[in-house]
């Protein structure tokens, strides 16, 4: 096996891979742009790990729903059912852990918390991989069906809950151990939120090392530029879907674990509460874009902060704000996938 | 190798190829040719089972594959270059052969080889594949496609837009797969390049096969090109 054609052209230099650092760089001056808004630097520091704790957590949610989207083409508008399905399961561990939850131990705490983080994923998970089998085999390719459908499938989920928890609210405390806040000086940072910026973190670290040094996730990244190609490599694509669906749905759980405990509170309707900031992430971030979604839950959830402070009567249509202003900028969203 | 038995595809209303026949010997090249719309880029892809046959027979060595995934046919040793390439730009020049190889990383002695008229893939191999050139993408695709022996390469339209030396890197490509007794199905415009390459050549028109023949009966015959394809091989020069 050898030769010795070569080709003029193959020896001339390429443009070097630049890093699009222009989105990256919206986060620091965001938030620099806020500062002498806000005023008090304390104030800034708190609204601004505020931001970021709720950033991370619809980070999660979305994260798995912009995989959906690039690699399946599917737009599962019920993705929603699966964070309140997660926050919901996690009750079951958590309320009879009270014990364990209001004990003046972290090892208690973070035990509990793990048991109902596992238990909510692997429930949304096998939820997940049914939702996929049941709901969207049929209507692979028809995203006016799939709309329709996904959406029942989350009104039958909400219902669902109902029917099992009962309808009224379910209060969820946090673990005595991350209740309160951490002084720093004139700086008062809820415990929780740093916990939700940690797992986030955690998230985003493990997305990226799948994604960037497996084979899977190498699959996962082709598939989301050129499925059909990825198959007449002899992969069976089918089966990516389900893998990508069911990670999808527990991270979604996840999310709803981790929003629960936040907002203290359980309602069957909060999973699709969350879903316009989901989508409004997904989009600004590029479709299908992982690293698209975490910057573009970040900018969504530090505007949100600062406008919820700076100017309460715009907080409701900042992130709408944000949304036109990046798509102006960037049509197909910061990170655009290359098939989009 | 391979043989088409009349073979119908439809893509939604319309009814594309209608009653192909066609046979690919073993480690012969041949050549699919004819206008824009004939069916060609159809017939490979029916073949690949990205479209499936709605009538008809396609049998590779032995096997019926014509309702079989397009997977199973990958890993059945059918190898797929389309027309627009499919590479995969977000992924490096190595991730794109290292997911063809499919069994973990390519295997060393094989890549020299493609790199002894592929030497650009050398150079830029950790470079993204959405930055290289269209011939560099050309080649890649087709370093894809032979990153592993495959029975069968399925080629549309290699040299669409490729500059000349592009071009003589693909010749000799083909001249190396040739001489391994690889078997291929090239859809060709550019009749140069293939006239050199083509052991046999089909001409398709409507979705049928019009003609099967040599090459170099093709080639020589002038009133014969004229009669199928409208033109002279000779006013390509």
């Amino acid at each position: 096996m050898t030769t010795t054609a070569t080709s003029a052209l193959a020896d001339s230099e390429l443009p070097r891979l630049r890093l699009d650092v222009a989105p990256l760089l919206l986060l620091p001056i965001l938030a620099l742009l806020a500062l002498p808004l806000v005023g008090s630097f304390p104030t800034w520091v708190t609204l601004t790990i505020a931001g970021l704790a709720m950033g991370m957590m619809i980070f999660i949610m979305a994260s798995g729903l912009t995989l959906v989207f690039g690699l399946m083409d599917v737009l599962n508008f019920g993705h929603g059912a699966f964070v309140s399905v997660g926050a919901f399961t996690a009750t079951l561990v958590l309320l009879p852990m009270q014990g364990w939850m209001q004990a003046d131990s972290v090892l208690l705490n973070l035990s509990a918390l793990g048991l109902a983080i596992a238990l909510a994923v692997l429930v949304t998970g096998a939820l997940g991989w049914a939702f996929e089998r049941v709901i969207i085999i049929p209507v692979y390719g028809q995203h006016l069906k799939q709309i329709l459908i996904t959406m029942g499938g989350m009104i039958v989920a909400e219902q669902m809950i109902h029917v099992i928890w009962g309808p009224d609210q379910i209060p969820l405390p946090l673990p005595a151990s991350f209740r309160g806040v951490l002084l720093f000086g004139d700086v008062a940072v809820e415990k929780y939120r740093l916990l939700a910026v940690a797992v986030g973190l955690i998230v985003f670290a493990a997305m990226f090392l799948v994604l960037n040094r497996t084979k899977v996730g190498l699959l996962i990244r082709a598939g989301v530029e050129n499925s059909e190609m990825v198959e007449a490599l002899g992969y069976r694509i089918r089966r990516l879907f389900v893998g990508v669906f069911v990670a999808g749905s527990a991270l979604a759980g996840l999310g709803g674990v981790l929003w629960g405990l936040y907002r203290e509170m359980l309602t069957a309707a909060m999973g699709s509460d969350l879903m316009v900031p989901v989508f409004i992430v997904i989009i600004i971030g590029g479709l299908g874009s992982v690293g698209g979604c975490f910057i573009g839950a970040m900018l969504v959830a530090l505007v949100a902060n600062y406008a919820g402070f700076l100017a309460p009567k715009i907080a409701l249509v900042s992130n709408i704000l944000l949304m036109v202003s990046i798509l102006l900028w960037r049509p197909q969203g910061l990170f655009p996938v290359a098939k989009r | 190798m391979l043989s088409l038995t009349g073979v119908h595809t439809h893509i939604g209303q319309y009814h594309i190829l209608q009653g192909v026949d066609l046979v690919l010997p073993h480690g012969e090249l041949t050549v699919l040719l004819g206008r824009n719309g004939a069916g060609k880029t159809t017939t490979l892809r029916t073949i690949m089972g990205l479209w499936h046959a709605s009538r008809g027979a396609l049998v590779f060595d032995g096997s019926d594959i014509t309702q079989t995934a397009t997977a199973d046919i990958a890993c059945a040793g059918i190898a797929y270059v389309p027309e627009n390439m499919g590479i995969f730009s977000d992924l490096t020049v190595h991730e794109n052969l290292v997911l063809a190889a499919r069994d973990g990383e390519p295997d060393k002695a094989r890549l020299e080889w493609i790199f002894g008229f592929f030497p650009a893939l050398k150079k830029f191999w950790n470079q993204a594949a959405g930055t290289l050139s269209g011939g560099q993408k050309q080649m890649l695709a087709i370093a894809r496609a032979i990153v592993e022996p495959r029975k069968l390469l399925l080629v549309d339209e290699p040299t669409k837009g490729l500059a000349p030396a592009i071009i003589q890197s693909l010749i000799t490509a083909f001249r190396e797969l040739k001489a391994m007794e690889t078997t291929i199905l090239l859809v060709e415009q550019n009749f140069n390049f293939v006239r050199s390459l083509g052991d046999s050549v089909a001409v398709m028109d409507d979705g049928r096969i019009v003609h099967v023949g040599p090459m170099a009966e093709l080639s020589e015959n002038l009133d014969l090109q004229q009669k199928l394809l409208g033109l002279s091989l000779d006013t390509h020069q």
